[in-house]
């Protein structure tokens, strides 16, 4: 295959200027996933010592393989939000290995608020079901919660992406015969007692394991009966009189162990079959994408410069490499996975468009994965592209990205704006992952422009007004805020924050995360693609 | 003592080294090539660090890689095993120059002791015996012929920084000669990158009997006994026991204090093992001195109660050797044999493959160090010992008698081995009689072949393992689409902020 040439000098002082800038970003990023996994009060500290519970990062260590990745999931959901110390939303949750299994675990933090469920605590559990249900993969969840936490039950029980969800899709997954392992290690209330119903299998925690649908407070409160937690719902009682549970656990450290026997005893998953190479590592270290990625969003950079630092041997078979060059299309492999690859080299044109849509399809028939790279100011604009029908040949890229059916992953590489983050295959589009580079922004155009339009609209106004058009001082009163705006709700953190993003990555990692998910996305069934015509060649 | 430490070495040996760095609250680091990241050493670590790729010279020979494992993951110290670097002075001293310990002896006694020639002269010098020959390397086959004549045929052409029978040559005439001096020198400098030679008298029929030293950094030394190794395949050792049934109490005085005279010419620090030719008139002669924990050090643990990488690890920690001499006293007989994967139809060819199955031997005695587990694959790269099957018993014909039940017993399925050709020579008169020489394997085993119908129970283990389908992975395992593995397997441990 023919190899990808760099014509990045190493040595340049923009390069090094790029990679310090990058660097920076990324030593912020480490810092951001330090703290959300070590800020917690010494008083949470104390008292999930005092009930000889392990931490959640000592049972996700326990549950995994050791010596095998873990793909954190949102890692820094719920980032600045509420009162900037829930962390992860309140969990933690990724894909990692049991007994060379790959499965997706979820943790609640006993050590935030007690593992109560904010709403972006909703909204990350339906992610990792999500993530569950489209690639396969058995579900893991380590349940140590307090329940709904109270003060927000609006924003968080009825709707249809609210708490009840979790259950109707735990019913789902069930059906769809993907295994289902819950550990009771702290209380599961209410709401929260379904979680393990729900499971396949139970495990629960001798001491501080509960599970009831009323706690012992309300129990009182209702019909004056004294009962402690542990006779109101412990692992004896489940497991020997009530059959909730299927397993008893002595501690925290021997329900981990039982999850792994249990993981094992599942029968052998059979991978899809996809195209593989014996991996090789790209010719270009992957840690270069700091010096190649320019410090502005705005200036232009060959997108081949990053291919050629995720894939192997930098090898890519390019498609149409002389039409429609703003978009950047090539078949290669990463870690060893065949891949169509996708990335913007500019502004999208009706030939980039058109050309994507004849590659997605190719892909998609072939039962390529599709990788997207996406650093998008959107469609072109203008009359004389109005004219030629730049909407109905973004139509043809954005209903082939709706509709191709094998897996797609997302990394959002520096702008995302417009109708270009949905042609791009971004959230809305359902990619298998989606994940954000620090100096990434998100927006329906940039904030620049937005100011523009609104100042524009206004003058409009004005003149039917018959009044004179808005003074400088003025349109700056209109700009500042929307260039804040634009800025604090672009930026990557706010992005995952929102959940809107797998997480942010560190870009020099971009190629292990798209490898590991791959292979993560394998574990579901390829759709066998008839679609009843021929390609259509655009 | 060190909070962490590197083990830079792969297999049993690195296996055995982690166990007794977890037993003493040490954490271990695993370095691996990329053939190696599911091997049993990287799963028995606590951290492990991919080198590069399968060629030694990628990975475990790889010096600046291992060093920087070691400061990259914190480790303190390094502990070479066997073989790779760990008889290498410029690894020892390039450890140290970065600031770590070296788990073995100091790199100039490595050095020193590393020539053979340089150790002859040495050690002639503090009046041990060495077997009569050369005492500089042959300059050219004039020279080499002089000291030929002068020791008397027959001689034995030996490279200078030779090791496991590379580039050496019996002559038995002056006729001979410089053919194989030419064939050992070439030899020499295609394994070693050294052709320089030299020759000493040929010993016939000699034992093989070292002893193990322990000597601290404050100047206490002791020796732990022999070991007899004569057992030999093309000077490659099969079976190992102690104590060795052809010593008498004084000759084994004479040889632990003739040990123990080298260890303290040469300055020795840390565990070693002084090597010596015993002829059948019992005259012993020194051989060399390996700076390194010996395949074969479980029979002298065995039978004096001791760890050995636990001492050697306190020692190069500094500590203090707590051990007398007159309080060591070794207990019943031990033996151990080594198990590779061989093919003893195949003229003991190296017989990669996965091992289907390992199930090893156990019960009273009985000890199985390995590097496997069923479903491993044993890479065409390295060495290809499987394990070493270590018995101990209160003599020696009952240790004879556990090693044929436990060689009998301990199953390891899907590559070839020579157990049949050990239970063959454990079972065999002369071996029973301790009759054992260098030439042994040669003498009474010269015309040796597998039997023809096989091992029975193997055959019969391999149809149910295949009816079973033991030897199919799962999927999920990584083996779609070609068997490549999948990043979660290659990448180690591994996360977003990592």
């Amino acid at each position: 295959m023919p190899v990808l040439r760099s014509s990045v000098d190493p040595n340049s002082d923009e390069y090094k200027a790029n990679f310090d800038h990058m660097a920076g970003l990324v030593e912020r990023l480490r810092e951001e996933l330090t703290k959300a996994r070590e800020d917690r009060s010494d008083r949470a500290r104390a008292r999930n010592a005092e009930l000889g519970k392990l931490t959640v990062s000592e049972r996700l260590d326990r549950v995994l393989d050791r010596n095998a990745p873990f793909l954190e999931i949102a890692p820094l959901a719920a980032w600045n939000m509420y009162d900037g110390r829930i962390h992860g939303a309140g969990s933690r949750a990724g894909i990692g290995v049991i007994q060379g299994r790959e499965v997706l675990v979820s943790a609640n933090d006993p050590m935030i608020k007690g593992g109560t469920i904010y709403p972006m605590g909703v909204k990350k559990t339906l992610r990792c079901q999500t993530i569950v249900m489209e690639n396969r993969l058995p579900a893991v969840t380590l349940v140590d919660s307090g329940g709904a936490y109270l003060p927000m039950q609006s924003e968080i029980f009825p709707d249809i992406d609210d708490g009840g969800r979790v259950f109707y899709n735990q019913a789902i997954i069930s059906k769809m015969n993907i295994p289902q392992i819950t550990a009771v290690m702290g209380l599961c209330t209410a709401g929260g007692a379904y979680i393990p119903a729900m499971s396949d299998h139970v495990v629960h925690v001798k001491g501080t394991g509960a599970i009831f649908l009323g706690g012992p407070p309300l129990v009182k409160a209702a019909t004056g009966e004294e009962v402690t937690a542990e006779e109101l719902g412990g692992a004896r009682l489940h497991c020997a009189e009530s059959g909730v549970s299927d397993y008893f656990a002595e501690d925290d450290a021997m329900a981990c162990d039982i999850i792994r026997e249990i993981v094992a005893n599942l029968p052998p998953q059979r991978k899809a079959e996809v195209a593989r190479r014996a991996p090789v590592d790209p010719l270009y270290d992957p840690k270069e994408i700091w010096g190649v990625v320019p410090r502005s969003l705005s200036t232009p950079y060959d997108i081949r410069e990053v291919m050629a630092r995720l894939v192997d041997g930098s090898e890519l078979l390019e498609f149409k490499r002389m039409y429609g060059p703003t978009l950047v299309c090539g078949w290669a492999h990463i870690h060893g996975y065949q891949v169509g690859i996708l990335g913007n080299n500019g502004v999208l044109f009706s030939e980039s468009a058109l050309k994507a849509t004849h590659f997605i399809q190719l892909c998609d028939r072939q039962g390529i994965p599709l990788v997207f790279l996406q650093n998008i100011s959107g469609y072109i604009i203008g009359r004389e592209y109005e004219r030629a029908g730049i909407t109905k040949d973004g139509h043809k890229m954005v209903a082939a990205v709706a509709t191709a059916t094998v897996p797609k992953l997302t990394v959002m590489c520096g702008q995302s704006f417009g109708a270009g983050n949905y042609g791009m295959c971004g959230r809305a589009y359902s990619p298998r992952f989606l994940w954000t580079w620090p100096n990434a922004q998100i927006g329906v155009m940039g904030a620049e422009e937005a100011a523009k339009v609104l100042i524009t609209v206004k003058n409009d106004q004005l003149a039917r007004e018959g009044q004179p058009p808005l003074p400088p001082e003025m349109e700056e009163l209109i700009r500042g805020p929307v260039r804040e705006a634009g800025e604090k709700e672009g930026n990557a953190y706010y992005s995952t924050a929102n959940l809107w993003d797998d997480g942010i990555i560190d870009p020099a990692k971009t190629r292990d995360v798209l490898g590991l998910a791959l292979s993560a996305a394998l574990n579901a069934p390829l759709d066998q693609r008839d679609q009843g015509h021929a390609t259509f060649r655009m | 003592m060190f909070d962490k430490v590197l083990v830079a070495n792969r297999g049993e040996i690195a296996v055995r080294i982690l166990r007794t760095l977890r037993e003493m609250g040490v954490a271990g680091v695993a370095v691996h090539s990329d053939v190696d990241s599911r091997a049993l050493h990287v799963l028995s670590a606590d951290e492990a660090v991919l080198l590069g790729e399968a060629d030694p010279a990628s990975s475990y020979l790889n010096v600046e890689r291992i060093v920087q494992a070691a400061l990259d993951t914190g480790a303190q110290a390094i502990h070479p095993g066997y073989g790779f670097l760990s008889e290498n002075a410029d690894f020892a001293a390039r450890v140290e120059e970065a600031g770590l310990t070296f788990i073995g002896p100091p790199a100039d006694v490595i050095a020193r002791l590393g020539d053979k020639l340089t150790a002859r002269r040495l050690l002639a010098d503090a009046g041990v015996a060495v077997v009569p020959g050369m005492e500089v390397a042959a300059r050219d086959l004039a020279d080499l012929a002089r000291a030929a004549d002068a020791v008397g045929y027959p001689v034995l052409i030996k490279a200078s920084s030779g090791g496991g029978g590379k580039g050496m040559r019996v002559v038995s005439s002056p006729e001979e000669l410089t053919d194989a001096a030419t064939a050992a020198s070439s030899e020499a400098s295609g394994a070693f990158g050294d052709g320089t030679i030299y020759l000493e008298r040929y010993l016939d029929r000699p034992r093989h009997v070292e002893v193990q030293v322990l000597a601290d950094s404050h100047g206490n030394l002791v020796h732990l006994f022999e070991r007899e190794c004569s057992i030999q395949r093309r000077h490659q050792k099969i079976i190992e026991e102690t104590p060795s049934p052809a010593l008498t109490p004084e000759l084994r005085a004479a040889m632990g204090e003739a040990a123990l005279v080298v260890a303290r010419a040469a300055g020795y620090v840390n565990a070693g093992t002084v090597e010596f030719l015993l002829s059948p008139d019992g005259e012993f002669f020194f051989l060399e001195v390996n700076t390194r924990i010996q395949v074969e050090h479980p029979i002298t643990e065995v039978t004096l109660g001791l760890d050995l990488v636990r001492h050697q690890v306190e020692i190069a920690a500094g500590g203090v050797l707590g051990l007398r001499q007159e309080e060591l006293v070794p207990r019943g007989h031990a033996i151990e044999c080594r198990i590779y994967a061989e093919d003893p139809a195949a003229g003991f060819l190296p017989s990669p493959g996965k091992v289907i199955l390992c199930r090893p031997a156990s019960g009273p005695g009985v000890r199985f160090d390995s590097g496997i587990y069923s479903g491993v694959d044993i890479p065409v790269s390295y060495d290809p010992i499987l394990g070493k099957l270590i018995v101990w018993a209160e003599d020696r014909p009952a240790a004879m008698a556990r090693m044929i039940r436990a060689l009998r017993a301990n199953v390891v399925l899907g590559v070839h081995t020579a157990t049949e050709l050990m239970l063959d020579i454990l079972a065999s008169a002369p071996f029973a009689e301790g009759e054992t020489h260098t030439r042994f394997v040669e003498d009474h085993f010269g015309a040796w072949a597998p039997s023809e119908e096989g091992d029975l129970a193997a055959a019969v283990g391999y149809v149910s393992a295949d009816l079973l389908g033991l030897g199919s992975e799962p999927a999920a395992l990584g083996d779609e689409g070609g068997g490549w593995p999948s990043p979660w397997q290659t990448l180690g441990r591994w996360t977003l902020g990592s």
